[in-house]
């Protein structure tokens, strides 16, 4: 299935969790993840599943003023 | 020799710092030199933006890496943010992440300029206020505004000296004045240092800190800079806390009138 991920089509399988997302991604380090403009927290990252078309960003920190 | 009286420390929400100094981490020429001019700052509050991961490249080095957090709280910022719904988001994802809840807001009108979009920032700090928030606001060097966003909830307001960047100093010392003669929170100039002598005027005004960035990060020198921006706070801290004479039209001698020799 096909998600919006950071601005992008990404295809990724059926019922993953955004916690499996993350592993697949590779990232690490600090890192927020937001669904459909909502913040996912942490600790709901194992169960929560994606559906079709969800609006995923993931941020870091950087430098900034 | 150092001042008998000691300074109160800046109260901020649950925190409370010895430095008046808050310093931005981007645009340095490298982290360890980011890491030096922190350093040589003496600042205690960094601040820190969210933006996207970089989903190809996983293996770039973190910033956190380079700042120890056990010394320096973070404070991490909405910069980038167009409108006050974006703001807010950008300001949960940045709880989320650091686990903090307290913000620098920005929600800016343009980007040529960067001023700030003050209706927006308004009903951001609004927002974020009943979302539990300690919030430190940017905004123009408008004291009716300024007094706006304290009475919205906000527990610092952070007036520009000059547009994000520019090393203009500060524009309007009376409306930075005016408006530290009517808030009762904090107020930290933000935005528009250029050097030493900017940070020590908006200290010597009253000014409860300074927030900057670029002025360090971009100099020759960042590490030197950062040292001059410490002392020039400190300076002008200690100015402001002494009392400065009244400017006057006329000279005032120095040394007695009488007992001069007699004139040829």
């Amino acid at each position: 299935m096909i998600v919006n991920l950071n601005g992008q089509e990404h295809e990724v399988t059926d019922g993953i969790t955004v916690e499996r997302l993350l592993l697949d991604l590779g990232i690490r380090g600090p890192l927020a993840v937001e669904l459909n403009r909502r913040v996912c927290p942490k600790r709901l990252h194992g169960q929560r599943q994606l559906n079709p078309g969800d609006v995923i960003e993931i941020v870091t920190i950087v430098g900034g003023g | 020799m150092t001042p008998k009286n000691p300074d109160k420390p800046l109260k901020l929400g649950p925190f409370e710092f010895q430095s008046r100094l808050f310093v931005g981490t981007g645009k340095y020429p490298t982290f360890e030199i980011m890491q030096q001019a922190l350093e040589a700052s003496g600042c205690e509050v960094v601040t820190v933006a969210v933006r996207r991961e970089s989903l190809y490249d996983t293996q770039q080095r973190n910033i956190l890496d380079f700042i120890d957090r056990d010394r320096f709280t973070l404070l991490p910022n909405t910069a980038g943010c167009f409108s006050a719904e974006d703001a807010v988001r950008c300001a949960r994802l940045g709880r989320e992440m650091l686990e903090l809840d307290w913000v620098k807001l920005e929600v800016l009108a343009d980007k040529q300029t960067l001023l700030p979009d003050v209706v927006g920032t308004l009903s951001a700090t609004r927002q974020l206020v009943d979302d539990g928030f300690t919030v430190l606001v940017y905004t123009s060097d408008d004291p009716v505004t300024a007094l706006a966003l304290e009475e919205a909830g906000a527990a610092c307001v952070m007036p520009l000296a000059a547009p994000i960047g520019s090393g203009q100093g500060i524009l309007n010392p009376n409306n930075i004045r005016i408006i530290l003669e009517r808030a009762h929170v904090p107020i930290i100039v933000d935005a528009g240092v250029g050097t030493a002598s900017d940070v020590t005027v908006a200290m010597e005004l009253g000014a409860d800190g300074v927030l900057l960035n670029t002025g360090v990060a971009c100099a020759d020198d960042p590490v030197r800079m950062a040292w001059a921006m410490k002392h020039a706070l400190q300076a002008g801290r200690q100015a402001y806390l002494a009392g400065r004479i009244p400017k006057k039209l006329y000279a005032s001698a120095s040394s007695p009138q009488e007992g001069t020799i007699a004139p040829a």
